[in-house]
């Protein structure tokens, strides 16, 4: 097994084992915070002295228990987190921030409440007139509360100088794994699409220094790699979540590299820095105020489409694949104007549903088959 | 109000029926005239745009009109043809699609010039007016209500408000060229104070011992409480349902036809394209509706300062967290005297829907009732099941019935 190989078995362990990594650390006696999805304010469970724990559901549990909670029309991401805390696979978790971002969250957020009541419950509201001062300073004083609930758990203040600290680290590990997608972009052959995913997805479970870390080694071994010629085609994924195996398999199956992406789980949570602000809670709270293209930060330009077309375009992609999380919303109602924005470019699309909970992958094989012979 | 006592004194309904109708309009007109004219969340405070006489028009209104009156499917399949999937709200799908189409037989209403947005509905109606807002456009007013995790509001959250509407006012101004009037902004708060009062008022006679009011009237007179509430006219109607249904509980007369035999709360969004067939069920085994929390929604309180009216507005159904939410039924459940519960899972509502399941079992424990469930939509008339809702609704006679003989024991 070659020195890449080793390493990427080793991302995809930890991007696989949720819970074997809350253990992991709980073990070693640090605090953990959950994260949901979609964003939230890391840094400042990191300025805290605990970690926080990027949860973006699992595809492991059937969803029995959330169905006490849940309608079958809400997103299995939003049930499979719930399901996770029913089932009492996060009680080592100090405390879970859930952002209520698109309603299927808030139901999250007041059922979690109600069902999972031994995993303290951080409420936490981004404005969405986040670009006018009022939502700014709105916004602000959420992370100050926050701050404070993170501070009673942690036993341990938050200090300006250590959450300007935290920034700094997280913006580090944002520009790195920006360089990682140039990267996983240009060695198609070393990094699969699953590979690349994990790699990814792994970061929001472990110390961001460490995994910044690992992550530079891997690029420095990749680059010690000549660049080869891609036999099959590139494309841009954009949707909430990319993390399917069983999906990402039949990318690689019809010969497609990721070019690069639009995806919640992924470039979203690190293509906008956090900006210098002498108020660090401000500075955090400027970050959203930046957020372009994502489909639950409030965007009545819908610039999301032309920045898919543009990212394809700049990486060379041939299409995009819009991986629909079945009842998200915000994703669907994104979708048409998008659409529109790609058969103007005359860039070539796909759209395919995605479940958690999907065990049978034939409709999307079939549709990503095709799409590939389109591409040609 | 003004009327000839030699004629025949003209009944609410009749009076509510034409005051809906004229805010329709009433913004043709305002269009015609080359004025701008809004699309607007029914939750938006109207107090915004009443105050600087800018004329609106309601797409859930309009889309709850279109369903009841047999276009839903029509509009939602035209919308998932332009790509908007079917898992999407049926309200926001049927706009879309008369977006598109610009005209429909059910209930036309102008092209916006702007859009009005406020999300303490849902933030489904962010994405819905940002659609409309890119397709056709045209600017966008929000005014963002942070859902509220608490039991009370917090003033962060009430200050964050009140300075998006002072924005909002600026940003109307600018597309409309009126002019704000503090006088007129206070005139309006008191106008629709009183109709608000008045439209509760009407709505508490539900309490009566039988109830001189059918409940899913409620649905049919709520349009104006919706659309008009800053005016005199939806007061003076308001109140005279309230003095129409204060005769009747003294004569113990009602506009439900036959004996009451149990007392329920209808718990969601009127199932528009099924109204006779959700109520004929109801009706033929004496259930009468004496609790919605959807109608009364749209009566707000508040005094003269302005954080009081924002707060007005963080309390609505589907703004409030699940202990707030549960209590709001347990508490308008045990003042109009339930004995069970029907609850709407209404597909196109996952804000609604998604904690439904825990108030339900919150209901059940606090007034120890009989709830049942049935499947159902606001608009989209494909899914619901006459069949089943009949034979839930049997169900739970049968329960509240039981009941009865066991407190008569």
């Amino acid at each position: 097994m070659s020195g890449i190989e080793a390493k990427l078995q080793r991302f995809a362990a930890i991007a696989d084992d949720l819970e074997g990594q809350l253990k992991k650390y709980t073990d070693q006696g640090v605090k953990v915070i959950g994260c949901m999805p979609v964003y939230t304010p890391q840094e400042l469970v990191h300025a805290a002295g605990m970690l926080p724990l990027s949860i973006w559901g699992s595809e492991k549990y059937e969803l029995i228990e959330a169905k006490k909670y849940f309608p079958a029309y809400i997103s299995s991401l939003a049930q499979s987190c719930l399901e996770l805390g029913l089932r009492g696979r996060l009680d080592r978790l100090a405390g879970v921030i859930i952002p209520v971002l698109s309603d299927a969250l808030k139901c999250l957020s007041q059922n979690w409440k109600a069902g999972v009541p031994q995993v303290r419950h951080i409420q936490l509201v981004h404005p969405q007139n986040r670009r006018i001062e009022p939502g700014i300073v709105f916004l602000s004083k959420q992370y100050k509360k926050i701050a404070g609930v993170l501070e009673d758990i942690a036993g341990a203040p938050i200090t300006p100088a250590g959450l300007k600290k935290a920034i700094h680290v997280f913006n580090e590990h944002r520009a790195v794994m920006r360089e990682f997608t140039a990267v996983a972009a240009d060695y198609p052959h070393l990094i699969s699409p699953l590979a690349r995913n994990a790699v990814i997805k792994s970061g929001g479970l472990m110390p961001r220094a460490e995994h910044a870390r690992m992550v530079r080694e891997l690029m420095a071994e990749c680059r010690a790699e000549p660049k080869e010629p891609w036999k099959g085609r590139k494309v841009v994924l954009t949707g909430m979540l990319a993390d399917s195996p069983s999906m990402l398999r039949i990318l690689t199956d019809y010969k497609l590299a990721v070019a690069g992406d639009d995806v919640g789980q992924e470039s979203r949570q690190f293509r906008t820095d956090v900006p210098d602000d002498p108020d660090p809670y401000r500075a955090l709270a400027l970050q959203w105020a930046n957020i372009e293209g994502c489909s639950v930060a409030f965007d009545p330009e819908r610039k999301r489409g032309r920045m898919v077309a543009d990212l394809a375009a700049r990486t060379g992609a041939s299409g995009v694949i819009y991986l629909l999380t079945k009842f998200c919303d915000p994703e669907e109602f994104d979708y048409p104007i998008m659409k529109k924005e790609f058969d103007r470019a005359g860039l070539p699309s796909v759209l395919i549903e995605i479940d958690q909970q999907m065990r049978n992958y034939a409709q999307p094989r079939t549709a990503v088959q095709t799409f590939a012979d389109m591409l040609g | 109000m003004s009327q000839n006592p030699q004629e025949t004194p003209v009944p609410a309904k009749t009076l509510l029926a034409n005051l809906a109708a004229n805010a329709y309009s009433d913004a043709w007109e305002a269009k015609k005239r080359g004025e701008k004219v809004g699309w607007c969340a029914s939750n938006f405070p109207q107090e915004l745009t009443t105050t600087l006489g800018v004329k609106v028009v309601y797409p859930e209104n309009q889309a709850a009109a279109i369903a009841a009156k047999g276009g839903g499917l029509g509009h939602c399949e035209h919308a998932e043809g332009l790509g908007y999937s079917n898992d999407i709200c049926a309200y926001a799908r049927i706009n879309l699609a008369f977006m598109d189409r610009q005209s429909c037989e059910e209930m036309n209403m102008p092209m916006p010039d702007f859009v009005l947005c406020c999300n303490n509905i849902c933030n489904c109606m962010i994405k819905w007016y940002e659609s409309i807002s890119r397709e056709l456009n045209i600017p966008f007013i929000l005014l963002d209500v942070p859902y509220n995790s608490e039991f009370e509001t917090d003033d962060d959250t009430l200050e964050y408000m009140w300075a998006q509407f002072q924005y909002a006012v600026k940003q109307l101004e600018e597309i409309t060229g009126k002019k704000w009037s503090e006088k007129r902004f206070k005139e309006v708060r008191d106008i629709s104070l009183r109709t608000s009062r008045a439209w509760l008022k009407a709505a508490g006679y539900c309490q009566c011992e039988p109830s001189p009011l059918n409940g899913f009237d409620l649905f049919n007179h709520m349009a104006v409480a919706v659309c008009a509430r800053g005016t005199v006219e939806a007061a003076e109607a308001f109140e005279k349902l309230a003095e129409e249904y204060a005769q009747a509980a003294k004569e113990g007369a009602s506009t439900y036809k036959g004996e009451q035999k149990f007392r329920i709360l209808f718990e969601g969004i009127a199932c528009w394209p099924y109204l006779r067939a959700t109520s004929a069920p109801l009706k033929e085994n004496g259930v009468n509706v004496t609790a919605t929390v959807y109608a009364t929604a749209f009566g707000f309180l508040y005094d003269d300062n302005p954080l009081s009216m924002m707060r007005a507005y963080t309390h609505v159904p589907n703004a409030i967290s699940v202990e707030r939410a549960a209590r709001m039924r347990i508490d308008v459940g045990r003042r109009n005297k339930i004995d069970g519960a029907v609850i709407h899972n209404n597909r196109s509502c996952k804000l609604w829907s998604g904690i439904m399941p825990e108030i339900d079992r919150r209901i059940q424990a606090e007034l120890k009732i009989p709830t049942v469930t049935f499947d159902g939509d606001q608009a989209d008339p494909r899914n619901f099941s006459e069949e089943q809702y009949k034979t839930r609704i049997q169900a739970l006679v049968e329960v509240m019935t039981e009941n009865k003989k066991g407190k008569k024991q």
